[in-house]
C-alpha cells in the first residue's frame, strides 16, 4: 500500500503555490476596499455576468469545435506508421513554439478589412466583416488549443491495443461498429484530459478576445484584467466565479467519464 | 505431406508468405478435418502464428488459397469469416465487463436479449465463470481472463476456433487445468480447434492431430502417437519428447549400423549404404547383463525425475540417455538393448555427408601458396593450396570443416541456424546462407533460428579443379 500521507515537499508546494494565492483571493473577494467583510465585489461582479456567460459559452463552442478537429486529427495519426506519426506530431507543436501574441497578430492580419482573406472573399462578391466578430474569437482560440486536444487524444489512442481492433473484427465488427463500440469508448479519457486543458484556459484566456473581437466580444479573462489596475476585490470575486463554474464543469464531465467506465 | 484429410473444414492450398523478404510460411498445404482438434506446434519463429493469422483472415497469403468448408476465402474479411480466435494475451476489452465482453460478438448477430443472455449464461457456466458477470475484466485473474476469452470466441458458435498459445501466460498448474478444461470444452461442443503452441507436451496431450512446423514449412503431420513413434525426420524426434538420435548407416533393408555395431531394426526401402538418422526413445533402452548387450557404456550420471532415473551413459565417446526404475550407479558399466521395433530409422536432414560446392578462384599468389574463392559474392582465402586464376573447384567440405566465427570474422555473415541437433557426441548443425545449407559439426550449442557469421577451415577440404571448358557451369 501507498502511504496516504502526501509527501512534505508536497503539502510545501502546495501551500506556496495553491493555498496562499487562493487564500488571498478569497479574502479579497469578501472584502471591501476598507478590508471589512462585505458581499459588494460580488454585487459589483454580477454587472458583468453577460460577459461571464458568454465566455463560458465561447469557451464551451471553442472547446467543442476542438473536439471535432482534434479526434479525427489523432485517429489517423495513431493509425500512421510510426516514423510519419512522430512527425505529424512535431508538425502540429511547431506554432506552439512561436510566441502567443504573434500568433494573434498574425490571425489579426489575415482577417482584418483588406487583409488577404478579405481581399480573396470580396473577389468572389463576399463582403463580410471577418474581425471584431465572436466568430473571429472562436477561430483565435480554437487555433490556440487545438494541440492540447489532439495530443491527449492521440496519446490515448495510439496505445489502444491493436489486438483489441483484431477482436473486435474476429467477433464480426466492421469499421464503424470496431469505431463505436471500442475506438471510441476507449479513447474517451482522452477527450476528457484533452476538455480540460481546452476548456480550463479558454475560459479564462484574455487578448484573443481584445485583439480579434473588439469592443463587443471581450471576455471575462479581458474583463479581469482590466479590473484588478483599479479593484482588486471585484476582480477577485470574478475570478472566485469562474473558478467555481469551471470546477462544475469539470466535476459534471468526469461524471459522465466515469459512467463510460474506464478501466 | 501424405497425411489426408477426409472431411476438411480448412484447407491451406500452396501458401507462401514473406516479410521484409525474409521467408515466413514457404508453400504449406494443409487440410484441418471438421471437429477435430489440431495442434500445429513448432519453435518460435516456425511460421505457427502466421498460419494461424491466415485462417483468420488478419493477413493475406502472398500467394496460396484458403479454404472454408471448399470455398475459397481469400477475400473474405475477418469479421464475415465462421471463425473465433481466443487471442495470445486474450486481448478483452478492458471497457467492458464479463458479460459484456461475452456477449459482444452475440450482439452483432441480431439474436434477442433474451437469447443473448442465455447464451452468456450458459457459456459462462460451461467455462465455470457463472456468477462473474459485472466483474470488470481487469480485475480477473489470467486463468479467468482465459477462459473470459474462450467464452467470448466459443459462444458466437464458429465452426471453427483458433487459439493463438492461449495457455502462454499461465504458471504450470493452471495450464494442466486449463488443458484438460480446454478438451472438454472441444469434446462437449463439437468445434474444430486449431491450437497453437511450443509445447510439446501439450501437443501431445490435447490433440487428435499435430501438425509439426519448423521454418516456415510442414516436417511431419500425424497423431500424437506417430509423432512421437515415428518422427519422420530428426528435428521431429528432437522437438518432440526426448531422444537419442544418432548417426547411422542403413546397410541393408532391416539392417542398421549404429555406432561400429550391426544391429536389427524393422524399417525397409532406404537402399544399401545409405547414411540415416537413428533414433531411439530414452525408455526404450533396456537394461541388461553384459552377455547380452548390443551397446556397453559406463554410467557418468543418475539423477532421480520422480517416475524413473534418467541415465546418462557414454557408450564409444556418445552419450545416450536412457529411462529407467531401477538406478545403475554411476561409474558402473552396463549393457544395453534395444528391440527392433523401438528402432526408427529416418532420412538425413542434410542429403549428403559432407559440403559439397563449387567456387571459383578469383586471385591467386604462387609465391604464398594461397588463392582466394569466391562464395556467395565473399572473396574467401584459402592458403595451402594453389589453383590457377579463373579455375573452377569443386570442394568437398567436411561438417568439422565450418566453425560459428566471431562478430564481424566471419567469412559469410549473417548464415542463419536452421537446426541444431544433439547427436551423441556433437551438435550437428544446419545453416541456411543465401544460395544454400550447409552442415556443420561443432561441441557448442547455438540458438536456432538466429543468425550468426561462419568461417570456413579449409585445411580439411578437398579440392577438385574442373577440367577446362566446364569452367562456368556453376
Amino acid at each position: 500500500m501507498k502511504s496516504r500521507k502526501p509527501s512534505i515537499p508536497y503539502l510545501i508546494w502546495m501551500v506556496i503555490f495553491t493555498l496562499i494565492p487562493l487564500v488571498t483571493i478569497v479574502y479579497y473577494a469578501f472584502t471591501d476596499k476598507s478590508g471589512h467583510f462585505s458581499f459588494e465585489p460580488f454585487k459589483n461582479a454580477f454587472f458583468y455576468s453577460d460577459i461571464f456567460a458568454r465566455s463560458l459559452w465561447i469557451a464551451f463552442v471553442s472547446c467543442l469545435i476542438c473536439i471535432l478537429l482534434a479526434y479525427p486529427m489523432a485517429y489517423i495519426i495513431s493509425r500512421c506508421k510510426e516514423k510519419t506519426q512522430s512527425m505529424l506530431i512535431m508538425l502540429i507543436t511547431i506554432p506552439m513554439w512561436m510566441n502567443f501574441l504573434l500568433r494573434i497578430y498574425a490571425w489579426v492580419i489575415l482577417l482584418q478589412n483588406n487583409g488577404p482573406i478579405d481581399t480573396a472573399l470580396s473577389l468572389l462578391g463576399i463582403n463580410v466583416d471577418l474581425m471584431n466578430s465572436e466568430g473571429a474569437v472562436i477561430l483565435g482560440m480554437v487555433y490556440e488549443f487545438l494541440p492540447f486536444m489532439i495530443l491527449p487524444i492521440y496519446t490515448v489512442m495510439s496505445k489502444i491495443d491493436n489486438r483489441l481492433i483484431e477482436a473486435a473484427q474476429d467477433l464480426g465488427s466492421n469499421g464503424f461498429h470496431i469505431f463505436r463500440k471500442v475506438v471510441l469508448p476507449l479513447s474517451i479519457p482522452g477527450i476528457i484530459s484533452g476538455v480540460t486543458m481546452v476548456f480550463v484556459p479558454s475560459a479564462s484566456t484574455f487578448l484573443v478576445a481584445q485583439y480579434l473581437g473588439g469592443t463587443d466580444n471581450i471576455m471575462i479573462g479581458d474583463i479581469i484584467d482590466k479590473i484588478f489596475w483599479t479593484d482588486q476585490n471585484t476582480g477577485s470575486a470574478i475570478s472566485l466565479m469562474l473558478m467555481a463554474a469551471i470546477l462544475v464543469f469539470l466535476i459534471v464531465m468526469n461524471l459522465f467519464g466515469d459512467e463510460e467506465a474506464i478501466s | 505431406m501424405e497425411h489426408k484429410a477426409k472431411n476438411p473444414i480448412v484447407s491451406l492450398r500452396d501458401i507462401y508468405v514473406e516479410f521484409d523478404s525474409e521467408v515466413i510460411l514457404n508453400h504449406i498445404n494443409l487440410d484441418i478435418e471438421d471437429k477435430e482438434f489440431v495442434t500445429i506446434l513448432g519453435p518460435s519463429g516456425c511460421g505457427k502464428t502466421t498460419t494461424l493469422r491466415i485462417i483468420g483472415g488478419f493477413l493475406s497469403p502472398d500467394s496460396g488459397d484458403v479454404f472454408f468448408e471448399n470455398k475459397r476465402i481469400n477475400d473474405v474479411p475477418p469479421h464475415k469469416r465462421n471463425v473465433n480466435t481466443v487471442f495470445q494475451k486474450y486481448s478483452l476489452f478492458p471497457h467492458l465487463n464479463v458479460f459484456d465482453n461475452v456477449a459482444f460478438g452475440l450482439k452483432l448477430k441480431k439474436v434477442s436479449k433474451k437469447e443473448i443472455k442465455e447464451k452468456v449464461q450458459k457459456m459462462l457456466a460451461i467455462v465455470d465463470l457463472k456468477g462473474y458477470e459485472k466483474r470488470s475484466v481487469s480485475k480477473l485473474s489470467g486463468g479467468q481472463q482465459q477462459r473470459v476469452a474462450i467464452a467470448r470466441a466459443l459462444v458466437c458458435d464458429p465452426k471453427v476456433v483458433l487459439l493463438d498459445e492461449p495457455l502462454g501466460a499461465l504458471d504450470l498448474k493452471l495450464r494442466k487445468n486449463m488443458q484438460q478444461e480446454l478438451k472438454e470444452i472441444q469434446q462437449k461442443t463439437r468445434t474444430t480447434f486449431i491450437y497453437v503452441t511450443h509445447d510439446q507436451e501439450e501437443a501431445l496431450t490435447m490433440s487428435d492431430t499435430v501438425v509439426v512446423m519448423n521454418n516456415g514449412v510442414i516436417e511431419q503431420i500425424g497423431t500424437p502417437t506417430d509423432i512421437y513413434n515415428e518422427p519422420v525426420n530428426a528435428f521431429v524426434a528432437d522437438f518432440i519428447g526426448e531422444a537419442n538420435i544418432l548417426n547411422g548407416v542403413m546397410l541393408d533393408d532391416c539392417r542398421v549400423k549404429i555406432l561400429g555395431k550391426e544391429i536389427e531394426c524393422v524399417d525397409k526401402g532406404f537402399g544399401k549404404n545409405v547414411p540415416v538418422d537413428v533414433v531411439i526413445r530414452p525408455e526404450d533402452v533396456e537394461v541388461v547383463p553384459i552377455e547380452q548387450a548390443q551397446f556397453t557404456g559406463v554410467v557418468c550420471d543418475a539423477v532421480f525425475k520422480g517416475v524413473h532415473y534418467e541415465m546418462t551413459v557414454v557408450c564409444n565417446n556418445c552419450q545416450w540417455l536412457i529411462h529407467s526404475t531401477v538406478c545403475q550407479p554411476v561409474g558402473s558399466e552396463i549393457g544395453m538393448r534395444v528391440t527392433p521395433f523401438n528402432i526408427q530409422i529416418m532420412n538425413k536432414m542434410f542429403p549428403t555427408a559432407n559440403n559439397e560446392f563449387s567456387a571459383k578462384v578469383v586471385s591467386s599468389s604462387k609465391e604464398d601458396n594461397t588463392i582466394k574463392i569466391d562464395i556467395e559474392g565473399n572473396s574467401v582465402e584459402v592458403s595451402g593450396q594453389y589453383f590457377e586464376e579463373g579455375t573452377v573447384l569443386d570442394i568437398v567440405l567436411p561438417p568439422d570443416g565450418l566453425h560459428i566465427a566471431g562478430d564481424g570474422n566471419g567469412d559469410l555473415n549473417d548464415v542463419y541456424i536452421e537446426s541444431v541437433i544433439w547427436k551423441g557426441e556433437h551438435n550437428e548443425i544446419i545453416l541456411e546462407s543465401d544460395e544454400r545449407k550447409w552442415i556443420m559439426q561443432s561441441d557448442q550449442d547455438e540458438q536456432v533460428a538466429t543468425y550468426a557469421p561462419i568461417s570456413f577451415d579449409f585445411t580439411k577440404a578437398v579440392f577438385f579443379p574442373k577440367p577446362v571448358g566446364e569452367g562456368d557451369n556453376r
